[in-house]
């Protein structure tokens, strides 16, 4: 039997010991549920994600999605399977409102699900949380019949959803896309462009596809302030509501990828003229919300989005880290050092400190990557229920902050988890015997989509840092500290750490003093990346620093593997971040006045 | 119709299974699950319900406080009530006091036309509780039964060595499922908050009139518990030309073959 993706000791220790959800139950949002409904959601996504979604991983890695010459595509049948079952569990509609069908269930315990599911089958879980994501942003910006028409098939896991954003000539560049939406006499847009990169854009898995995509107006103001978002759905509904005419929206090709091979990416046409509805070309579309309204609803799918990829890459690193670690239990290879004597039975990989030196790199990458992304979801559930104003608005300038954190961490450092577990395999971990080469192709997408790397780092400093005149940083610091401080009076090996991370949040203050202090963006921007990793690695410090002191004085195994992995993370990463400050600190301009010409 | 399953709690198989000094099961060295066959069993029970609304759906066990989490499970996937047989005296059972007391919990439902449960557990791989509750209650009893219609009386087919036995019952009856019976559902999320406003009763030996040193039934105590011998290495094969009469003779003398 293979290995649980995930550790639900893990999940329970995070969930119940560290960030207390039970708590939430007492607020009225949440008051159905209970300790018992958290477990029992908790087993039904392990047992699901376990015999619906694993199984196929491989499989649909291996036949990737294909295109027939009627436009129709093919993917291996387990995946509509695994979705079906996905659907029967429910859990579509798991976190939305009791009003529209929801179960209120918190956002923090939601992500842990997923993550089952995320661990389990990257590629198939993508189809239900896109799905997901969309739906949220229709909830959060449609209007009450936009809810019931295009929602609540989403809920009941008969329509999928989709984010159109990107385009050919402009991915992170949003002020440059090019689809017109162009109003019609009955209220309607009528849309024509082509988006790239389109995941789950096209396929036969459910009943319709709800695309929501940005395009601007005829004399939109220009760049990011003229782009709207639309709901534009692959077929149209008749005037019952029954799937009606085919859209104009057609797919004209399928990215072949790297990993997450289960996953259709696509190349959209809307507007070609292959389909006419209403006799004829142009894509139907719905405008989502206001006009020129479209950026601030996407951040919204977005944010979302960002989080769910952390948690995906975190999901990703965690199987990766179990099957390494099974595979060190049992795999035997030479001796204990100073044995010499080769009648003497080999010793499991795992008795090597070298190999137990990667393990615990990768217990360090993913349950604190896990610990982050769990933390940013009880932040979603603190906004939205916490009792004072204070608390909330605190809690979305944490949020706010925290996001490309979220997304940008794990996304670096589970799937350097994952190369780690290919290392502990060996030349094993090379071929594809094994999952882990797998789980390292799936990751590297994290890096680049949903915002790349460098967008994040220019969003924490550029943007998040500078807000409400560096509020959010502030709290961040302050929460930092009160950390810090926690763990001086506890004394020990604690209060050594507590010094170390007030130390570290110190140099962040410094370091964004003297970056914004001299003057120029360009300058503080030019190695925001850098910035964005030191400030990632302080940030998990801190969590793993809180999850140590949450640890108490509890004995056992667990609890004695928690304290260790929070020593090595405070001992081998956070001095890592040192030579960051430094470099951020000296105003280096190498990258500035590199000329294209020198490379 | 009324339906009783009987489930029961017991180590994941997945996980390392020990036993305590005393050569009980350590229920702390690994979560605790409902098993698999308990599950089908309540799988048995729901299909019949999902035909005929009517039926009523009653799971029971006896085990600690966490069993209660099994019946919570089984409530979720669409079980209509629980009865947990929750008593200090109880830890130990052998499969005698473990046959009187669900049989006395039986009885305690009342009306009660077909008991379903699994053949055997994956802790205690007895066997022998479900005829054991037939003899106490009377009743009919289909042993190993892989498929089963339910109907005024009920009907199975039963592997034997060298085919397969047409069984049939009248009810009330007690039958036991095996492996070969349907995959159980999973709960769904709706199914988990609806199970939470379901009854769950929990009763002690006294209130299903059962004395607790159980007089006159004789029980068996584990004297003494060893581990099993760890796998001994292999036997190697080399092929030159002989191999394939050196595996054939080495699995008749198995008597795999």
């Amino acid at each position: 039997m293979a290995v649980p993706a995930l550790s639900r000791r893990d999940l329970d220790f995070l969930l119940y010991e560290w960030l207390d959800v039970e708590r939430l139950t007492e607020r009225p949002r949440f008051a159905e549920h209970s300790r018992e409904t958290f477990d029992a959601v908790l087993d039904l996504s392990a047992d699901v994600a376990t015999k619906h979604f694993a199984p196929h991983n491989k499989k649909s890695d291996a036949n990737e999605p294909v295109m027939a010459e009627d436009g129709t595509v093919t993917l291996v049948p387990e995946i509509a399977e695994g979705l079906a079952a996905f659907t029967e569990s429910g859990l579509f509609a798991a976190s939305f409102d009791e009003e529209i069908g929801g179960l209120q269930l918190p956002m923090s315990v939601m992500r842990a699900c997923m993550a089952w599911f995320q661990a389990a089958n990257a590629s198939t879980s993508n189809y239900a949380f896109l799905t997901i994501g969309n739906a949220h942003c229709i909830v959060a910006h449609g209007s009450e019949e936009q809810v019931d028409e295009w929602v609540q098939p989403m809920l009941e896991g008969r329509y999928f959803g989709t984010m159109a954003l990107s385009e050919p000539q402009a991915g992170s560049s949003l002020a440059d896309i090019t689809t017109m939406a162009v109003p019609q006499d009955d209220g309607t847009f009528r849309l024509t462009g082509t988006k790239m990169w389109i995941s789950g854009g096209d396929h036969e898995l459910s009943e319709n596809i709800v695309h929501l995509v940005l395009a601007k107006t005829p004399g939109a103001p220009a760049g990011v302030k003229g782009i709207s978002l639309f709901i534009v759905p692959k077929y149209l509904h008749a005037s019952d509501g029954s799937i009606g005419e085919r859209n104009d929206v057609v797919l004209a090709g399928l990215n072949h990828k790297m990993g997450q091979r289960g996953t259709t990416n696509t190349l959209l046409n809307f507007g070609e003229g292959k389909h006419t509805p209403g006799g004829s070309a142009g894509a139907v579309g719905y405008l989502l919300g206001e006009l020129h309204s479209g950026l601030a609803y996407m951040f919204h799918m977005m944010n979302e989005a960002r989080i769910g990829v952390g948690m995906l890459a975190t999901s990703l690193g965690y199987v990766g880290y179990r099957q390494a670690l099974d595979y060190a239990k049992v795999r035997t290879q030479g001796r204990a050092l100073g044995v010499k004597d080769p009648s003497t039975p080999p010793v499991p990989l795992i008795e090597h400190a070298d190999v137990r030196r990667m393990l615990l790199e990768q217990k360090a990458y993913v349950e604190g990557g896990m610990a982050l992304g769990l933390y940013c979801s009880t932040l979603v559930d603190e906004e939205q229920t916490a009792e004072s104003e204070e608390e909330r608005t605190q809690a979305t300038l944490l949020l706010d902050i925290l996001t490309p954190i979220a997304k940008s961490w794990p996304s670096q450092w589970a799937l350097r988890a994952n190369e780690l577990a290919i290392q502990v395999h060996g030349g094993y971990g090379y071929t594809r015997d094994f999952d882990v080469e797998q789980f390292y192709r799936d990751n590297r997408l994290n890096p680049i989509h949903e915002g790349t790397h460098g967008v994040q780092g220019l969003d924490l400093l550029g943007r998040k840092v500078t807000m409400k005149g560096g509020a959010a940083l502030a709290l961040l610091l302050g929460r930092i500290n009160e950390t810090a401080a926690r763990a001086i009076e506890a004394g020990g090996e604690a209060a050594e750490q507590g010094r170390m991370l007030q130390a570290a949040a110190a140099r962040i203050q410094q370091s964004t003093e003297r970056l914004w202090g001299q003057g120029d963006p360009a300058v503080a921007l030019a190695n925001s990346s850098v910035y964005l990793e030191a400030v990632g690695h302080v940030v998990v410090a801190w969590l793993w620093l809180d999850q140590a002191l949450a640890t108490g004085d509890k004995v056992g195994e667990f609890y004695d593997g928690k304290r260790r992995a929070a020593s090595f993370f405070f001992a081998w990463e956070l001095p890592k971040t040192g030579p960051q400050f430094d470099l951020l600190d000296s105003l280096n301009r190498d990258t500035l006045d590199m000329e294209p010409g020198w490379f | 119709m009324k339906i009783a399953v009987l489930i029961k709690q017991v180590p994941d198989t997945y996980g390392e299974r020990k036993l305590t000094p005393e050569g009980l099961v350590d229920r702390d060295a690994s979560d605790a699950i409902i098993d698999e066959i308990s599950e089908r069993a309540i799988e048995v029970a729901l299909q019949q319900k999902d035909a005929d609304k009517s039926v009523e759906v009653v799971v029971v066990s006896m085990g600690p406080a966490e069993a209660k989490d099994a019946l919570r499970k089984a409530l979720s996937m669409g079980a209509d009530s629980a009865i947990h047989v929750l008593d200090d005296a109880l830890v130990a059972s052998d499969t005698g006091w473990t046959a009187t007391t669900l049989a006395a919990a039986i009885r305690h439902i009342g009306g009660v036309d077909l008991i379903v449960a699994g053949d055997s557990s994956t802790d205690g791989r007895g066997g022998v509780v479900p005829a054991m509750i037939a003899e106490h209650l009377g009743i009919s009893c289909l042993n190993g039964v892989d498929s089963l219609t339910i109907g005024s009386d009920v009907s199975g087919s039963q592997a034997t060595e060298s085919g397969t036995r047409a069984v049939h019952a009248p009810l009330p009856a007690i039958v036991s499922i095996t492996e070969s019976a349907d995959e159980a559902r999973f709960p769904n999320f709706k199914g988990i908050m609806t199970a939470k406003r379901k009854p769950l009763t929990v009763v002690s030996l006294s209130e299903l009139g059962v004395d607790p040193s159980f007089p006159g039934l004789a029980r068996s105590v584990v004297v003494s518990t060893s581990e099993r011998p760890a796998r001994a290495a292999g036997r190697k094969v080399v092929d030159e030309g002989q191999a394939a009469e050196e595996l054939v003779e080495f699995l008749a003398a198995q008597r795999l073959i």
